[in-house]
């Protein structure tokens, strides 16, 4: 009744082809982006930008991009967390270096140049697939940090080793640093993560999506047929990269305005790769869900813990962690293809609803 | 000319010239490589017969070593408090220790495994990163999560031969880890259980018709490699304390997997001892000239190249691919 395509027939191959071809989620994707775009700046307070609603937006462009490497392209990385590093530190080196240079071209530069990153980190990729990738790929999150924390270039050689970014305007309007309006910031994090949604939603399900889902599901059978492994794996870790480096600029420029290298470590990649596995492989509206999920849930254990029961701030991270990690064994054994694939079951139902058989 | 000579000449002469030093540096490697090894040992047993890459061996060792600390001092779990009438002589609590790492491979196969039974590599992978959240929470809130020294009688102590400090320690951790490894051996080769585990390792669906049961062998290697991260957590618990760090080494493990092979146990000591002596050899003398701390990555970088070259590790099983 409510989530149906009967009588909507395709009369023309723009609308064969539209990127969302059922009337209901193209409702659903403007309903959507209305309550970000309108409600939520009209709505949300400081701390719930700073604390919920930027990060959250942070974290889903970073998961986007590692669920096209993993999810899409089967290539299993650990170097997320690196990889955002790259693109904060660039964004820095060009803020600082190039400041007539607009914001928005920064976030872009330096995820380009993340992208090239990713591609000298990914060219082990092609002899080499699976754990022995995902250690390769760990190699690159340890060698990133320790050269931004080693070497004074990288943040302009300040002492303390962090790193701050310059007020920067678009259009007159102040949108990054502390001086900055949060809802500027916010709109800033909103308008990279929409376009690169769709351009990724795009890019999936066209020649390039499927060559990567190709060589993820079988790549000797991918190459039989002609893809080329090379270039399709090496594509996918330029567009991945490109997607993780605006991230990490985001996290930088947008989000918490400064930065230490330590802040991109290990736990970081992991977390993004829980955000992946809990959104669900191969989704791109999965990785919003899963990095809505990551993100609020340490927020509500901790107001649930410290503020409701009442525990020391000590035990309700142990306890925070011990459920963290419960919750992920149980999601996976529950249900392996994340909340994404949830998601799709729920629509199924709607679609024949309220006569199931 | 001059950065070349600070690159390829100037290390070796150091070498050289103060051959004692090196023989040192060489054996503080070879000790960080033993305790990698124990660590990369405990991931083999599991790969090798699950199939499962256990993100979790070092949170096994620190939950382990946490444990034996709490046995030894009589802590009460949950309470912070500990009661010296409680405490346990080190054999009874070693022993007890071993208990609560068999029962803890019960648990994981009861409620980890068993659910997620034929899922993908990746699934299991993460599913034992939960795994490590949880024992690494659980184990902070039993036995509370401040440093804590570790003394089980290994004597310290230190002396010279030919001008090389030696630490006794290390030679005892040394020993410790070749009587373990010549145990797992005959252990594998030689015993009923060992020759199951080495049936379901080699093919899975072959041993269960032979009437191998799968869930029995499956808490075996658990259990063992439970036992393989006590002694870790031993030996690297006596030496630097009990502490989250521990939990860290798991990392360092996997380059040692890459070098050696994921299904080979001697594969597992070597690469240890390769990667132990590589890091420090490099820190010591090639370190000074990027800055120093070059021991974070250089494991890392040395499995990227050697898995240019040998993609399936200096003693691993050749990938054959079909389609």
């Amino acid at each position: 009744m409510l989530y149906r395509e009967t009588g909507q027939f395709k009369t023309s191959y723009s609308a064969d082809q539209a990127i969302f071809p059922i009337f209901q989620d193209r409702m659903f994707i403007l309903g959507w982006l209305i309550v970000a775009f309108i409600a939520v700046p009209l709505m949300a307070s400081e701390y719930w930008f700073q604390i919920i609603l930027i990060p959250f937006l942070v974290f889903s462009l970073a998961t986007l991009g590692l669920n096209i490497l993993v999810g899409y392209c089967g290539q299993i990385s650990l170097g997320t967390g690196g990889f955002m590093a790259v693109g904060a530190f660039s964004a820095y080196k060009l803020a600082t270096n190039v400041p007539e240079l607009n914001i928005i071209f920064v976030i872009l530069i330096s995820g380009l140049i993340t992208a090239l990153v990713g591609i000298l980190f990914g060219l082990p990729s092609l002899r080499i697939k699976g754990f022995y990738l995902a250690v390769a790929t760990l190699a690159a999150q340890f060698f990133l940090i320790w050269m931004f924390n080693k070497f004074g270039w990288f943040v302009n050689y300040s002492p303390s080793g962090s790193i701050a970014i310059p007020p920067m305007e678009i259009f007159g309007v102040m949108v990054t640093s502390a001086k900055a309006d949060p809802v500027a910031r916010y709109y800033l994090a909103l308008g990279f993560t929409v376009v690169l949604a769709l351009l990724a939603k795009n890019l999936v399900r066209g020649p390039t999506g499927r060559a990567w889902m190709a060589i993820r599901d079988m790549d000797i059978a991918a190459e039989i047929i002609g893809i080329k492994p090379l270039a399709t794996k090496l594509k996918a870790f330029a567009v991945s990269s490109f997607f993780i480096g605006v991230a990490g600029a985001l996290y930088f420029s947008a989000w918490s305005g400064t930065a230490e290298s330590d802040a991109f470590d290990i736990n970081l990649s992991f977390n993004i790769l829980f955000m992946v596995i809990i959104g669900g492989l191969g989704s791109v509206v999965g990785s919003f869900m899963g990095a809505a999920f990551i993100v609020l849930l340490p927020i509500f254990l901790t107001n649930l813990f410290v503020g409701e029961l009442g525990f020391s701030a000590l035990t309700a991270k142990h306890l925070e962690i011990t459920i963290f990690g419960a919750l992920i064994i149980f999601f996976l054994a529950v249900e392996p293809h994340g909340l994404a694939r949830m998601w799709q079951v729920t629509k199924e139902k709607l679609r024949i609803w309220p006569f199931p058989h | 000319m001059e950065m070349l000579n600070a690159v390829f000449v100037a290390p070796f002469v150091d070498m050289f010239t103060y051959p004692a030093f090196f023989v040192e540096v060489l054996l503080g490697g070879l000790t960080a490589g033993v305790m990698y090894s124990l660590v990369a040992l405990g991931f083999v047993l599991i790969f090798k017969a699950s199939g499962v890459f256990n993100f979790a061996q070092g949170v096994l060792a620190l939950f382990a070593a946490l444990t034996l600390v709490g046995l030894m001092t009589g802590t009460i779990p949950f309470s912070q408090n500990s009661m010296s009438a409680l405490a346990l002589p080190i054999w009874l609590a070693v022993i007890a220790t071993g208990g609560v790492m068999v029962g803890l491979a019960y648990a994981i196969e009861r409620v980890v495994l068993r659910p997620l039974v034929n899922q993908e590599e990746i699934i299991m992978f993460m599913s034992t990163i939960g795994l490590a959240f949880v024992l690494e929470g659980v184990g902070d809130m039993m036995w509370g999560s401040d440093v804590k020294a570790l003394d089980v009688g290994i004597p310290s102590g230190s002396f010279e031969v030919n001008g090389v400090l030696v630490q006794v320690f290390d030679l005892w951790a040394a020993g410790i880890a070749a009587v373990m490894v010549a145990f797992l051996a005959v252990f594998f080769q030689k015993t009923k259980i060992g020759r199951a585990l080495r049936a379901v390792a080699d093919d899975h669906q072959a041993a269960l018709s032979v009437g191998i049961p799968l869930k029995t062998i499956w808490v075996a290697v658990w259990s063992v490699a439970g036992l393989v991260a006590l002694v870790a957590g031993i030996m690297w618990g006596s030496k630097s304390g009990v502490q989250f760090s521990l939990s860290l080494i798991a990392l360092k493990a996997l380059p040692v997997l890459i070098l050696g092979g994921f299904t080979s146990i001697p594969g597992a000591i070597i690469g240890g001892l390769i990667i132990g002596v590589g890091e420090k050899v490099a820190e010591v003398y090639w370190g000074p000239l990027v800055n120093g701390a070059i021991e974070n990555w250089f494991a890392y970088v040395l499995a990227l190249l050697f898995l240019m070259f040998r993609p399936q590790g200096l003693f691993g099983e050749k990938i054959i691919e079909r389609i």
